[in-house]
């Protein structure tokens, strides 16, 4: 590898940056606030992705149930707005209980009064939920397709339960944040959108070098270890429940986060973030971005709910056939996704297919004893 | 039974529904030995191999390494009590270049918390550059692992294994569809890891048993048939029956 080529790439990247950065910067007063929302609720979406792509892009376990801890997050920071906008309503507590005749806060509320505590309940508590669920699953050597099934399973349950508590936490209704207030503003507001963007954009940043993190090195590859060859990683000495458990706990937790910052954009937290195919569509943001890739994880969540809101805006009830088709195509053309194609031979097979290429031949001889036997 | 021995075997019998892979065997092993174990196919090799490693428990028996019972610990803990294993196929981590599959091998303590906060320590680094010149891979550092020749996969996990450093090393088939050549270095390979270390090997390929120079233990049915030098063995007539063959057939 060259010294200019090197040099190529960081200005590249820095270039990146800078245009991300003011991009950021800009948006708010680019786009309408209908289409900043949207961008918004896409960013948060990232997240999840993020944690995603950590279990099953890199650890192989392909886990159906992330709208679970996605939810918790939403429920926790709902909570907390509910809770310090009732002071005009009947016994100090959310208006809905009244609705139900209840008159007492239930008792898992309390603490929600505090910010500091569910600053940290947020991704906390989804992360100590994955944590013992995964502990459970992965301790009882439950892996492959039966671990996914068990994972829709538990997201049932968990979605049946808030269903039918009303007198908890309104039940189906869910709880809004739109019409609560925080610093003395309505969450709804302009302002307050305009600074939850914010707050998304620099937390999908953080939350992307916090995976890359964890993925570098030696950890990460365990993780990989532990997806292709899971009884070798054991052999060598590792206890592949303890790595799983943490890495799914870790991705609960960003669930938990996505979900926080999602609620407050879109005004409520329901059961609904609970549903089946929620859960699964997340799986699909991640295998059309890229598997393994994080970026990719992060641009097929934001572009396949851009997309999605626009094909619905222009031919209503046609998306869900896009969305097959979408998925049915990475399956069988692109099972690296988007952005493994690109990373790999993808654009350069193309272009020598159409003869706009020369077939690379006289590479260093390195590279083509690298490449014997998988480059068909 | 002495404490001169690392492993005892101790009446292993393993059912797997009514059938008996492993049937009263009995096995010791002394520090610094190098054995062989063979036998005819479904003998019981790799059962015996997996009731070492803690894959398979034991229907009955008990097995004694280092002073300890393994019998009912996780593969991983055995792992870390100092057993190692190089299996029948190559497995290395293929999405890894070949200098991260030996940091995997080579990394202590094989913690979450020491592989996330810390960076290699310097005398592994140095341990994986003394293992990538034994199994002469150190042009392919950076290669993935998985666009490596069949022998050079076995060495790599050869030298995963040894990176290990492991008390006793249960080797697979290691010479499966290698060259002559390659069968000979592995094979001498091999002999200089015995006397620091306990080395089991397991093979069907003859030369190489006879080119170990090492004590062999022959497995039938799941039970040893007979144990000695290679003479000894070749000469023993319920060997010859079940497996060697007659030299008129």
């Amino acid at each position: 590898m060259s010294l200019s080529k090197i040099k190529f790439d960081k200005k590249i990247v820095l270039s990146f940056w800078i245009i991300l950065i003011a991009l950021i910067i800009a948006a708010p007063t680019l786009l309408p606030v209908f289409r900043l929302n949207l961008l918004g609720r896409y960013l948060s979406l990232s997240i999840v992705a993020l944690g995603v792509d950590l279990i099953w892009g890199y650890t192989g376990l392909l886990s159906l149930g992330q709208g679970i801890f996605f939810a918790l997050g939403g429920y926790c920071a709902a909570m907390y707005l509910q809770i310090t906008s009732s002071s005009e309503f009947p016994n100090n507590i959310p208006e809905f209980f009244a609705l139900y005749g209840v008159e007492k806060l239930p008792f898992f509320w309390e603490p929600f009064r505090s910010p500091v505590f569910t600053f940290f309940a947020i991704w906390i508590i989804p992360a100590l939920v994955s944590g013992l669920i995964g502990f459970l699953v992965f301790r009882n050597r439950i892996k492959g397709v039966y671990f996914s099934i068990l994972t829709q399973a538990s997201l049932l349950v968990f979605f049946n339960f808030f269903n039918g508590q009303q007198k908890l936490i309104n039940g189906t209704n869910g709880l809004k944040t739109d019409v609560t207030q925080i610093f003395g503003q309505m969450v709804g507001s302009e302002s307050m959108q305009r600074l939850f963007f914010w707050m998304t954009a620099i937390l999908v940043i953080a939350a992307w070098f916090f995976a890359k993190w964890v993925v570098k090195g030696r950890f990460g590859n365990i993780l990989i270890g532990i997806r292709d060859d899971e009884p070798r990683v054991r052999f060598t000495g590792y206890n592949p429940v303890i790595f799983k458990t943490i890495i799914f706990s870790i991705a609960g937790g960003l669930a938990g986060i996505s979900g926080a910052l999602y609620t407050v954009q879109s005004g409520i937290v329901s059961p609904q973030f609970m549903t089946v195919p929620f859960s699964i569509e997340m799986v699909i943001w991640v295998a059309v971005g890229g598997r393994g890739t994080l970026l990719g994880a992060i641009l097929g969540a934001v572009f396949i709910n851009y997309a999605k809101s626009l094909v619905s805006e222009a031919l209503p009830a046609s998306w869900m056939f896009i969305q097959g088709g979408l998925f049915i195509l990475v399956v069988t053309a692109l099972p690296e996704g988007v952005l493994g194609w690109i990373q790999g031979d993808g654009p350069r097979n193309v272009l020598q297919r159409f003869g706009l290429k020369r077939k690379i031949e006289t590479y260093p001889s390195l590279e083509v004893n690298n490449k014997e036997g998988n480059n068909e | 039974m002495n404490n001169k021995d690392l492993l005892n075997l101790i009446d292993i019998t393993v059912s797997f529904e009514g059938f008996l892979a492993l049937n009263k065997l009995n096995l010791n092993l002394k520090k610094g030995e190098l054995r062989a174990v063979i036998g005819p196919n479904g003998a019981g090799k790799t059962t015996f191999l997996d009731v070492i490693t803690g894959k398979v428990k034991p229907t009955k028996g008990e097995v004694i390494f280092k002073g300890k019972s393994l019998v009912g610990r996780k593969e991983h803990k055995i792992a870390r009590l100092g057993v190692g294993r190089k299996f029948q196929s190559p497995r290395i981590f293929e999405n890894l270049t070949v200098k991260e599959n030996l940091e995997i091998s080579v990394t202590t303590p094989k913690s979450p918390l020491n592989l996330i906060n810390k960076s290699i320590k310097d005398e592994q680094l140095n341990e994986i550059q003394r293992l990538m010149k034994i199994v002469d891979l150190a042009q392919k550092v950076d290669s993935k692992a998985g666009s490596l020749s069949h022998g050079q996969k076995q060495w790599l996990e050869i030298a995963m294994l040894v990176g290990q450093k492991p008390d006793l090393m249960l080797v697979d088939e290691p010479v499966a569809g290698l060259t002559d050549e390659e069968t000979d270095l592995t094979a001498d390979l091999l002999k200089s890891l015995s006397g620091e270390n306990t080395v089991v090997v397991i093979d069907h390929d003859m030369e190489f048993i006879r080119r170990l120079d090492s004590n062999v233990s022959v497995l039938n049915q799941g039970t040893v048939l007979c144990e000695g030098t290679m003479e000894t063995i070749q000469k023993d007539k319920k060997v010859i029956d079940v497996y060697l063959g007659r030299p008129e057939d």
